[in-house]
């Protein structure tokens, strides 16, 4: 016996193991019945505008589209070799009969980031401000790094069924750490003097966030958001798995009937995406620390 | 005149996890070495009492460690005392709630920083109206204000630039520019020249003092560098390892040093550049006045002396600036007060 006992890890019952784990999967699937609609409710508005900017991208003239991304690349970056290097790729892009996904894919990339936006930095902002907020934040943050993907999408697809909102939710879990890590870190790393000197000159604590905290911080939270475009990009082809459309699907369908040139196009594509987003918004980064730039004078 | 503007009694500040049993340790006369080596707790301030006369310069001095940068922060409360009272016409500083403190902060009171703690995001404009961006004034009216004090302080031209592009000395003139804006009656300095080279140090005292003149706020100045002390302080206040040693006239630290450490620290100072004819001269009480020499009570001893030596007179009549005799210089007096 006492040799069984320790080659063998004494682990429950079989029985109980799968009692366990079945009472945990019945309550959740009743929790998702009692509630799966109201969530579903809750994400509405979220889906409206989804669909709304997909279609804006895919239905409007193409020379309009590409004309209005330049501009914005242009005004972002301020570099003609990034613009003429985004143009030559949305023109290949198209000329390879991908336009149609690549505007899909930008436009859930494009609310994941705003989505991920607008919720990391506040949740950054009350990590820099609480020493509890951060004790609790920071495993999540950690769990939702590590955690494989695959495993959060079964309850998300048990909730929501498979479309875009579980894609959405899937990549925003997936892409918001980073943001709300270097949100915390770039307020943190405030340089006290200076928040002392907002002290002394009776700066209450809204003032000091909006002037001093959250603008010293900006270089910082801007490597955050391009860590979190980054991120959402390489979620898109597990995304199309539970019906994202975009350019994950014909990665997806390359796989599974090892079409090598359909993957190979499709990743570029995604590759291309990846380089115009991080060129331009680290470009813009820098540009936001003009105090930065220039010799003494 | 001399009323007292600000009020510092009693003050302790002990840093530690349990200050408040540290202190009855401190109040008991546990020593500053035994208080970290037993309890684990850093003495910052022991019994402070300190009054500060309204439109003067009160200096305190000492080495770093001594305490001096902590004095200063309690004064506008960025740092909690343990124990004591700091009252500034009439109010008690430590008493006041957020609001009020902020208050106070915003109106009364402006600091300038030994590392300048410029915001280096903002302008040198932005930088200089920030105090009053705060207080939410009239966009117009800070702007003027700002540039007044830009311009006062020599920087006109470098409105636009960010501090990074500015040298040590003009990012400091920036800082009191920025505090000189807000316009409050005290003005908190902590060794606002001290990071500067000595050239610009002095500058930026005459700077300081000639804008003094003018102004006349109640200047709380820190310093660790004696002979700046003594050029600007009315009054010097002398801290070693958190305990005030001595505090007077510049001449009575001189002349009169209360301790060994406050002695050893002015020895090698030049006397003749710091001692004004009216603190050392003696009452008239008959003394042969003919063949006197007159100086102005305010003189330092250096702009007569050479006049004592090639004259060699009898004796020397202090006047005032009404041109009334108030004293008499002997020269044995004089050799007295020079020799080492």
């Amino acid at each position: 016996m006492e040799k069984l006992f320790l080659s063998e890890f004494p682990e429950l019952s079989r029985e109980t193991l799968r009692f366990i784990k079945k009472g945990f999967d019945t309550s959740y699937r009743a929790f998702s019945r009692e509630y799966g609609d109201t969530i579903e409710a809750v994400f509405d508005p979220v889906l409206y505008f989804l669909v709304w900017f997909e279609k804006l991208l895919q239905n409007s003239p193409w020379p309009l589209v590409l004309i209005c991304f330049l501009a914005i690349i242009y005004f972002g970056s301020r570099k003609i070799s990034v613009t003429v290097g985004s143009l030559f790729a949305f023109l290949l892009i198209g000329i390879f009969g991908m336009w149609e996904d690549t505007m899909s894919t930008v436009s859930i990339i494009g609310v994941c980031t705003l989505l991920s936006i607008g919720i990391g930095i506040p949740v950054g902002v009350l990590m820099a401000k609480s020493e509890r907020a951060q004790r609790i934040c920071t495993p999540i943050l950690d769990v939702m790094q590590t955690m494989p993907s695959f495993v959060y999408l079964i309850p998300v697809v048990m909730l929501l069924g498979i479309g875009k909102i579980p894609g959405l939710l899937a990549v925003v879990i997936y892409a918001i750490p980073p943001i709300i890590r270097l949100t915390n870190l770039g307020i943190r790393e405030v340089d006290s003097e200076v928040l002392e000197a907002a002290d002394a000159f009776g700066a209450n604590p809204r003032q000091k966030l909006f002037q001093i905290q959250l603008p010293l911080a900006l270089p910082t939270i801007f490597a955050g958001i391009n860590q979190t475009i980054m991120m959402a990009l390489a979620m898109v082809v597990i995304a199309s798995m539970i019906g994202v459309k975009g350019l994950g699907q014909p990665v997806l369908k390359a796989i599974t009937n090892q079409y090598f040139a359909m993957g190979l196009f499709n990743g570029l594509a995604i590759v291309a995406l990846a380089i115009i987003f991080d060129r331009v918004s680290q470009s813009f980064g820098h540009r936001i620390q003009q105090h930065r730039s220039g010799a003494r004078e | 005149m001399s009323e007292i503007k600000i009020q510092i009694k009693n003050l302790y500040k002990i840093f530690g996890k349990n200050s408040k049993s540290a202190l009855e340790k401190v109040k008991d006369g546990v020593n500053k070495d035994e208080l970290l080596e037993k309890y684990n707790h850093v003495l910052g301030l022991k019994d402070i009492n300190l009054d500060i006369k309204e439109k003067s310069i009160q200096v305190v001095m000492g080495l770093s460690g001594s305490g001096k940068s902590t004095l200063i922060r309690h004064i506008n409360r960025l740092i909690e005392p343990t124990d004591g009272s700091v009252v500034v016409d009439g109010d008690d500083v430590l008493k006041m709630n957020d609001e009020s403190l902020r208050n106070f902060r915003r109106k009364k009171t402006a600091m300038v920083f030994q590392r300048f703690a410029l915001l280096p995001h903002k302008t040198v404009l932005q930088n200089t109206l920030f105090g009053l961006h705060i207080q939410n004034i009239d966009e117009n009216e800070a702007n003027t204000r700002a540039r007044k004090w830009i311009d006062r302080v020599g920087l006109s031209g470098y409105e636009e630039k960010y501090p990074q592009h500015l040298s040590g000395g003009m990012q400091q003139r920036v800082g009191l520019a920025r505090a000189l804006t807000n316009d409050g009656e005290i003005l908190l300095m902590d060794e606002a020249f001290s990071a500067l080279d000595p050239l610009i140090r002095k500058d930026m005292q005459d700077i300081l003092l000639e804008l003094q003149d003018e102004l006349h706020k109640t200047v709380v100045f820190i310093t660790h560098d004696l002979d700046e002390a003594l050029k600007i302080g009315d009054r010097i206040a002398i801290l070693k390892d958190g305990i005030m040693d001595q505090e007077g006239i510049p001449a009575d630290i001189l002349l009169k040093p209360k301790t060994k450490y406050v002695k050893d620290f002015v020895e090698d100072v030049n006397r003749a550049r710091v001692i004004k004819a009216k603190h050392i001269m003696s009452t008239i009480n008959g003394q042969d006045i003919s063949n006197a020499m007159v100086v102005n009570q305010d003189d330092f001893i250096d702009r007569f002396i050479d006049k004592v030596i090639s004259e060699k007179p009898n004796c020397i009549i202090v006047k005032d600036k009404q041109d009334k005799n108030v004293g008499y210089l002997s020269s044995t007096r004089l050799a007295e007060i020079l020799k080492r």
